[in-house]
């Protein structure tokens, strides 16, 4: 299978979860959809890393794991302490700032 | 799940081509069922299915430790921290489909097609050569490469990630900490502000009964009407509770509700309650 196809593709799940992003109002799924970008990026990153034939791009991965697990942990969190000072998790709610 | 990673050695196999296509095609419907389903835990399984899609295309390209790293650590702890929190804030919360600003989803379709296009091109003008030929970094000898890579090449960016991840779990602590800025009341205090409400007993438990036993049932106040307060709040938007029936001795129950319209849950709770 060529690696063009793999890279394809994570251009696809890019561009879903962009989308994901810009439409949907409920934060948490916000969220989701930005993890989605990044699981689009790690595959492109093992992609180009067999093509290439070295591991820099598997350990770049591994780091783009880890640095999303600590961005959910706090996002989450932040979410949780904007729901109970508000009771919503919408993005259209939190628009103090524009006032 | 053997078979693929064996099967990542032969790039050029046919049962490698094919469960590509199936796993693209997979992968992406469930990410546009995410963006299109409205309840939120519908997004996490749909996301858990990319997920799981992507993992086994990790196996396939000769990445086995990624493969289960995405399945330990994103479908297991990142998926089930989203869960958890779907249940604590907002279970009900289904996404409003009202357009707050006009055109927005139109707008961000043409913005998505622009940035395919974009990347579309940047990637048809590259040079992406084939696939390296299958050696044993890929395979057996992937655990053993990476490690050596993390632990020279990438020695200090991984005691940053250490640095990061424990700065990441303080700051959760603090954010999800709720200060209590006034005393816990006692179950004196309880007690008393039951009795100044007019209320003297508890507060009844949701319904057990002959027809329903579920949580979804209000109690039947002495009166015989439900008691609204007596479930949860959280069960009204997703269900609405239904008022129970009341079965008098020598009676046959009816099983259906014979109106449909009582899905409201009955407003006269506390009232009713304190005049009993």
């Amino acid at each position: 299978m060529s690696p063009v196809h793999y890279v394809a593709l994570s251009v696809i799940l890019f561009m879903i979860g962009g989308v994901g992003v810009l439409v949907r109002r409920n934060a948490i799924v916000v969220f989701m959809c930005v993890e989605l970008m990044l699981n689009a990026c790690n595959l492109a990153f093992v992609a180009f890393a067999r093509v290439h034939d070295n591991l820099d791009g598997q350990v770049i991965a591994f780091f783009v794991m880890v640095v999303a697990a600590a961005e959910v942990v706090v996002g989450l969190a932040i979410l949780m302490a904007i729901y109970r000072a508000r009771r919503s998790a919408s993005v259209d709610d939190a628009s103090l700032l524009k006032y | 799940m053997t078979g693929v990673l064996a099967a990542g050695t032969n790039t050029d196999s046919v049962a490698v081509e094919t469960v590509f296509w199936i796993l693209a095609v997979v992968a992406v419907a469930a990410a546009l069922a995410m963006i299109l389903v409205r309840r939120a835990v519908h997004c996490a399984i749909m996301l858990a299915v990319v997920m799981l899609c992507l993992a086994t295309m990790y196996a396939m390209q000769g990445a086995p430790f990624l493969a289960f790293v995405q399945i330990i650590v994103y479908t297991g702890a990142v998926l089930m921290l989203f869960l958890f929190v779907i249940m604590l804030i907002g279970i009900t919360a289904a996404d409003s489909i009202v357009e707050t600003i006009k055109g927005q989803r139109l707008a961000a379709g043409l913005a998505a097609i622009g940035l395919l296009v974009l990347l579309a091109l940047g990637i048809g003008h590259a040079a992406i050569g084939p696939a390296a030929p299958p050696s044993p970094k890929y395979g057996s000898g992937n655990l053993t490469g990476i490690a050596t890579l993390i632990f020279t090449t990438y020695v200090f960016p991984f005691e940053v990630t250490g640095a990061l991840l424990i700065t990441a779990a303080l700051g959760a602590m603090v954010l999800a900490h709720r200060e209590r800025i006034a005393p816990r009341p006692t179950q004196r205090d309880l007690a008393a502000r039951r009795l100044a409400s007019g209320q003297v007993v508890g507060d009844p438990p949701p319904g057990i009964y002959a027809l329903h036993d579920s949580a979804d049932r209000p109690a039947l106040l002495p009166d015989g009407s439900p008691a609204a307060s007596s479930v949860s709040s959280v069960l009204n938007p997703r269900t609405g509770t239904e008022p129970p029936q009341v079965v008098r001795p020598g009676e046959k129950p009816q099983l259906e509700a014979a109106d449909g319209g009582e899905r409201e849950p009955a407003p006269s709770a506390g009232s009713g309650r304190a005049e009993s």
